[in-house]
């Protein structure tokens, strides 16, 4: 059975994000000063081949913990749905 | 002693430091590809400076994967000298190998210039040549080198003296002025608790030529080869 992952990566809270750091600071050349604290991450899809939505998890969850976030800096979250 | 410097798809410094090697230190050197899995009998191993498949995801999570850090992993498991510099050491941290990691430098500027290191121990290969307290003027040139690793990591690798080098200013003193990327506790090199595998921003293979009016890079070569000598 093909299911569909739908993964969010972001920097841990306690990190610096100079990206999102960056990108707060040129909301108010755009007129909206009143947004602050943007943080970018990763917003990553995959499809995953499983005989059940509890396999399909752990896959997604071991790629997540290998390769797709590193734990030092990173936090990741992921939902599954049948593809 | 034989040196392997690594190239991976991307890399820019492999050959430079294979010049240093072979031209200015007089050694044995090869160039290992990143598909190989055998690291052809080399006592010592280099992943250069760079780039690396892209460095898609984060710098060097990919290249911790491919088949030649497969040897590189169970050759420094068991002992044997690994040195990263700039891609290089974002490969060894991601690969574990090396504790913490590198963070885009909090400025987001990309770093091209000479930086001032001092030299906080001599318990290893590549510094055991010099004297605690040494300045050394080596360049930068990366994003991504803001070391960062968690309060207990960093308590441990203090603790530990894992620290190799930190930024500092010509007169060796540690500011925060001098901190060109926001490491913390200003670290531009680490080495492992077992102090076989050494990680570093700055890259002493682009000022090891007097030539070039700056060889303090030399100075680490130099280490790695007398102190094995003796």
């Amino acid at each position: 059975m093909i299911f569909k992952a739908s993964i969010v990566v972001m920097p841990l809270e306690a990190l610096l994000d100079p990206q999102g750091k960056a990108v707060t600071g040129s909301m108010k050349n755009i007129g909206l000063p009143e947004i602050q604290n943007v943080r970018i991450g990763r917003h990553i899809t995959l499809t995953v081949d499983a005989e059940n939505a509890e396999q399909a998890d752990a896959k997604v969850n071991e790629a997540c913990s290998k390769l797709l976030a590193n734990p030092i800096m990173e936090y990741y979250r992921f939902t599954i749905e049948k593809a | 002693m034989k040196f392997g410097v690594i190239t991976f798809p991307g890399s820019n410094c492999d050959q430079d430091m294979i010049y240093v090697l072979k031209h200015i230190m007089q050694s044995d050197v090869v160039n290992l590809w990143h598909k190989d899995h055998d690291l052809q009998g080399c006592e010592f191993i280099i992943l250069p400076g760079g780039f690396s498949y892209g460095d898609y995801l984060r710098s060097g999570a990919i290249a911790r994967f491919s088949p030649i850090m497969q040897e590189v992993i169970r050759f420094a498991e068991k002992g044997g000298y690994v040195l990263g510099i700039c891609n290089g050491f974002q490969i060894l941290t991601e690969s574990q190998l090396l504790p913490g990691s590198l963070l885009h430098n909090h400025h987001q500027q990309f770093l091209c210039k000479n930086v001032y290191l001092r030299v906080e121990t001599t318990q290893s290969l590549i510094t055991a040549g010099l004297t605690k307290g040494d300045v050394l003027k080596i360049p930068i040139a990366h994003g991504e080198g803001r070391y960062y690793a968690d309060e207990i990591t960093l308590k441990m690798i203090e603790e530990n003296d894992q620290v190799l080098f930190r930024y500092c200013d010509g007169s060796g003193q540690v500011t925060n002025e001098a901190n060109p990327n926001g490491a913390i506790n200003h670290i531009a090199g680490v080495c492992n608790a077992q102090r076989n595998v050494f990680g570093m921003m700055p890259h002493p293979e682009r000022c090891a030529d007097t030539n070039l009016h700056n060889s303090d890079g030399r100075k680490l070569f130099e280490s790695i080869l007398k102190t094995v000598l003796v």
